[in-house]
């Protein structure tokens, strides 16, 4: 039975983890503030471009235009000093756990010429390797394009650009109080996490601790949205009814307008494709 | 005429009664301190007084006009209520929710549909009453507990209101901090009317002129705050001493 080490146990480590995760989300617009192609773009033309290189991502069946679109996220990501290793821990590691979750079967499941064979007569299938495949290509390309809107636009932005461009009000103040949600959430658990191990005494095993985090999870839960009520409630003390105002005036420049142009039929001209 | 008029005022969360045959008369330029303990209903009255909550029964009217769903739903009604009317949070965390100090004190006059201009001399005028220009480009989320209080107290104070609500605005704060923020309080001009809700009796002399004790959701005693103070048997009977 592992014991608990003060700063080194689960719930220490849970509580750092917390702290780190919170600083990244609140620090989340420290790309969209240096110096890039993305970052001088209009919001409303990455939107645009970016969406559709989504919507692309989302829709082809050829596994060459999805690696080009990979590919084609990556040299944005170069050209907006967007480091490659924030690119996969934000986007790209998570979604390819789940993604593995749901597709992995598919590689024993899906009809085919058997290419490994493993004990207890499974096999992976030469399709179902490929479906697989297809499907992590496909979520990671499409991931790829929402985290480079995100880091390369300080949220504020996003959350205007979205107003400007029709999305309706009700939307856009779910994913306003979604991200003031998470940071709130963050912090809130590891205020919980720390006030645990101050009171902690004596030495808990893993199982205790792992047993104690899983029980604050439903109070974590309550908190938090009782902390988003007040939220919401001080954004409308000041004034808040959805729409969002900031300093900064957009302004479309030729080039906004050639990406916002250009992305869409570029993303789209693979779905031409045979 | 008062500048609130509160008639039979009640309010509930779910099936708890938070507030119960509120009758409140509160004219322009009066300060006026809400005592009690807490659960009291101090806070759930001055988000009714801001128009956040609506009464379950009875009604508020703010310079004679009630303070309706229909009418809080009128964007200009609205806005003209909120360029009026300032609610400073209790807990300065919730009300702190943009990447800097300067976006978070530009937001209330943004939102308000003030010009780029108008924004940023009201914006620096704040920065500079509230000693925290040098936190203008820094984090909400970082700052300490007394410059959270401040820079909160700046982003509501930058639109001028007519009407301060402040909700606990001494709690978490230093001593020189709330010396800092009564002297503040005692310089607003004659004309702004301040509604402070709090539990510390200490200082409460310095800022309002009259009081009211909650208790359990109900007025028990409303009169001069030296009336209030002499009577340490009701402030004992609210559970303030």
């Amino acid at each position: 039975m592992s014991q608990f080490v003060p700063g080194s146990g689960f719930l220490a480590r849970t509580a750092s983890d917390l702290h780190a995760a919170a600083r990244k989300t609140f620090y989340a617009d420290e790309f969209a503030h240096t110096p890039g192609f993305l970052q001088s773009l209009d919001p409303r033309s990455k939107i645009v471009g970016l969406g559709a290189m989504v919507l692309a991502a989302s829709s082809t069946r050829h596994p060459e235009a999805l690696a080009a679109m990979l590919v084609f996220g990556l040299l944005l990501a170069i050209a907006s000093r967007i480091p490659l290793k924030v690119l996969a821990a934000r986007a790209w590691a998570g979604i390819f756990l789940l993604t593995f979750v749901l597709a992995g079967p598919a590689m024993f499941t899906t009809p085919g010429n058997p290419i490994i064979q493993l004990p207890f007569g499974i096999q992976i299938t030469d399709h179902g390797l490929k479906t697989a495949a297809l499907l992590i290509l496909r979520v990671e390309t499409a991931a790829t394009f929402p985290a480079l809107l995100i880091l390369s636009t300080p949220w504020m932005h996003v959350l205007k650009a979205l107003r400007v461009l029709r999305v309706p009000v009700a939307l856009v103040v779910i994913l306003a109080l979604t991200c003031r949600y998470i940071v709130l959430l963050l912090q809130t658990a590891q205020d919980m996490f720390e006030a645990r191990e101050s009171r902690r005494i004596g030495i808990l095993s893993t199982k205790q601790q792992r047993q104690m985090a899983t029980s604050s999870v439903g109070v974590l839960f309550t908190k938090t949205l009782v902390l988003s009520e007040e939220v919401y409630l001080a954004m409308r003390a000041r004034g808040y009814n959805g729409d969002v105002f900031l300093l900064q005036t957009f302004r479309m420049r030729p080039r906004d307008w050639a990406v916002a142009i250009a992305m869409p039929a570029g993303a789209f001209l693979p779905l031409l494709l045979k | 005429m008062g500048l609130f008029e509160v008639r039979q005022l009640s309010f509930r969360y779910g099936a708890r009664n938070a507030l119960e045959n509120i009758d409140l008369n509160i004219t322009a330029g009066e300060r006026v301190v809400l005592l009690g303990s807490n659960g009291s209903g101090k806070s759930t009255l001055l988000r009714l007084l801001d128009g956040l909550y609506l009464p379950s029964s009875g009604s508020i009217h703010f310079d004679g006009v009630e303070l309706t769903e229909a009418r809080l739903a009128d964007p200009q009604l609205l806005i003209a209520f909120r360029r009026r009317v300032g609610l400073l949070f209790q807990d300065p965390d919730v009300q702190l929710f943009n990447a800097t100090v300067f976006d978070e004190i530009a937001f209330g006059p943004l939102q308000l549909g003030w010009t780029r201009e108008q924004v940023i001399a009201a914006v620096e005028e704040a920065l500079n009453l509230f000693n925290i220009a040098e936190l203008r480009d820094r984090a909400p989320y970082l700052l300490s507990g007394g410059e959270k209080k401040r820079v909160a107290l700046a982003s509501v104070l930058v639109v001028k209101p007519d009407v301060l609500l402040l909700d606990e605005p001494t709690a978490a704060l230093d001593p020189k901090s709330q010396g800092q923020l009564i002297a503040f309080l005692q310089a607003l001009p004659a004309s702004t009317t301040v509604i402070t809700a709090t539990h510390e009796l200490s200082r409460i002399e310095d800022f309002a002129q009259t009081g009211c004790i909650l208790q359990q959701g109900r007025i028990v005693k409303h009169g001069s705050v030296s009336s209030i103070l002499d009577d340490p048997a009701l402030l004992r009977t609210a559970d303030l001493l």
